[in-house]
């Protein structure tokens, strides 16, 4: 899609719509890999758009669902000592970890603070010398450059009482390890157009012949997914699987070399473990040795924590597209965004939490999600 | 919060060595770094995801976007309503 001006161009989806529609001949599976697309996707209708035979599978790309409830448990334990101050992004505060979530870390007298920017945080930690100023650093690659930066400016600026705790999740590996496991049943992925704003896509091309799938790189908006949908699809029918750019307004092939520049100096590969899905090998990024000292889980002891997911929570299910979220028995009932049993409830970008805000219900009859209100179709 | 919001660059300043922006956001206005996008200047439009601008975008295209996620009410969620936006306030 070139021009923004047709993004809510009602037309211009009905044709899209129109030749998916006409390109279909059987069943496909296509993943979505990134939260906000899924979040559009519900928020827009869009799935209700598509020809039965098109099922989109909602993919692991929201950090805050797929961070470890491990990590959540440290992240609430450096909150809750003394002198600390922990910033973190706001869908965090209400991730439950073991026992609890942040908010009630505050309510017992931790200095927990939203932020907007990991910079932000930086400036706490400058503003108040005495104090143990602690960033959850979370997020795939649009996040990390930010995260990458602030612990390079923390360590020009020279201050000694800042930390990250990092849990950087990478998308390759992701979907290597999605298409590479015996239950998958996902045949083409939409590959997140804000991961590829950074990383560009030359990743893509060896994952995409070596499994067989088509990838397109695709934006945001309605009519982006509807393009990309059509996309992998015309692929998916031609028997094709090269990648392909929905999203070149914003996404290049080489990607943001200045961040890709800064990444690769602040942090390097590890395995890392994903919340319902378990270590993926070398699927996160830890700082390096140079930057160590910006090491949360060195600096505070936060070792020796036994953490407990909740027994109803099925959002490892959920993350791995084998479970849609209406189909979890807890869905609706004990677990809703006010009272979230799992992250994928918790975050805005989760899948549970996009179901339950725009009313899909089982069709129990078809298997198909129905809606319960208005559909807003980009039309 | 993985969601990247157009905005438009006001100005360009230097902030403890880092390259920054005060980056206009359909009037909400946010202090930005613009360390990876060193070519940008003032009167560009960038897509700003966490405070930091990552790739330079046309005029067109961020309006566009601007007001879609006004209509969806997607700003609101990034930066609080305004005029008392969530996080620090430049
Ligand atoms: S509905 Fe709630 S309990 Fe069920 S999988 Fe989703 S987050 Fe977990």
């Amino acid at each position: 899609m070139k021009y923004l001006t047709e993004f809510r161009d009602g037309e211009l989806a009905r044709k899209l719509v129109a030749e998916i529609r006409s390109a279909v001949t059987r069943s496909w599976a296509i993943m979505e890999v990134c939260g906000g697309q899924t979040h559009s996707i519900i928020r827009n209708g869009i799935d209700q758009l598509l020809p039965p035979e098109v099922e989109l599978v909602h993919g692991p790309g929201c950090p805050v669902c797929v961070t470890p409830v491990e990590l959540i448990d440290k992240a609430h334990a450096i909150a809750a000592a003394p002198g600390v101050i922990f910033c973190s992004f706001g869908d965090m505060l209400r991730v439950p970890g073991t026992a609890g979530d942040l908010f009630q870390v505050k309510g017992r007298g931790g200095d927990v603070r939203v932020v907007y920017s990991p910079l932000d945080a930086v400036k706490l930690a400058r503003e108040n010398p005495t104090r143990e100023v602690v960033f959850f650093g979370i997020g795939f690659e649009t996040t990390a450059p930010a995260n990458a930066m602030a612990v390079v400016q923390a360590q020009r600026l020279g201050l000694s009482n800042f930390s990250v705790l990092v849990s950087h999740v990478l998308v390759p590996p992701a979907i290597e390890a999605i298409l590479g496991s015996p239950a998958n049943r996902v045949q083409a992925f939409l590959a997140a157009g804000h991961v590829c704003c950074v990383m560009g896509y030359h990743q893509y091309p060896a994952l995409a012949e070596r499994f067989r799938v088509p990838i397109v790189v695709t934006g945001f908006e309605p009519l982006d997914l509807l393009d990309g949908i059509r996309r992998a699809v015309l692929q998916l029918e031609a028997g094709t699987a090269t990648v392909e750019n929905a999203y070149p307004r914003v996404v290049t092939f080489e990607g943001n070399r200045p961040a890709q520049a800064v990444l690769a100096d602040v942090f390097e590969e590890t395995d890392r473990a994903w919340r319902g899905i378990g270590v993926i090998p070398r699927s996160g990024w830890r700082l390096r040795a140079a930057y160590r000292a910006f090491d949360a889980e060195a600096r505070f002891d936060v070792s020796g924590i036994r953490s407990v997911e909740p027994a109803a929570c099925r959002s490892g299910e959920v993350l791995r597209g084998t479970l849609k979220p209406h189909q979890c028995a807890a869905f609706g009932k004990e677990c809703t965004p006010r009272a979230p049993l799992g992250a994928t409830m918790v975050s805005s970008e989760g899948a549970c939490a996009a179901y339950y805000n725009y009313g899909r219900l089982v069709d129990l009859g078809t298997g198909r999600i129905g809606s319960a209100g208005a559909v807003a179709c980009p039309a | 919060m993985c969601l990247a919001v157009p905005g438009q660059v006001l100005s360009v300043f230097e902030a403890d060595g880092a390259r920054m922006g005060k980056v206009s956001f359909g009037g909400v206005v946010k202090d930005v770094c613009l360390a990876y996008l060193p070519d940008i200047s003032v009167g560009d439009y960038t897509i700003v995801h966490v405070g930091f601008a990552l790739s330079k975008i046309d005029e067109a295209t961020a309006l566009e976007t601007l007001r879609t996620f006004a209509d969806l009410g997607l700003l609101d969620e990034e930066f609080g309503p305004p005029p008392a936006p969530a996080g620090a306030a430049p």
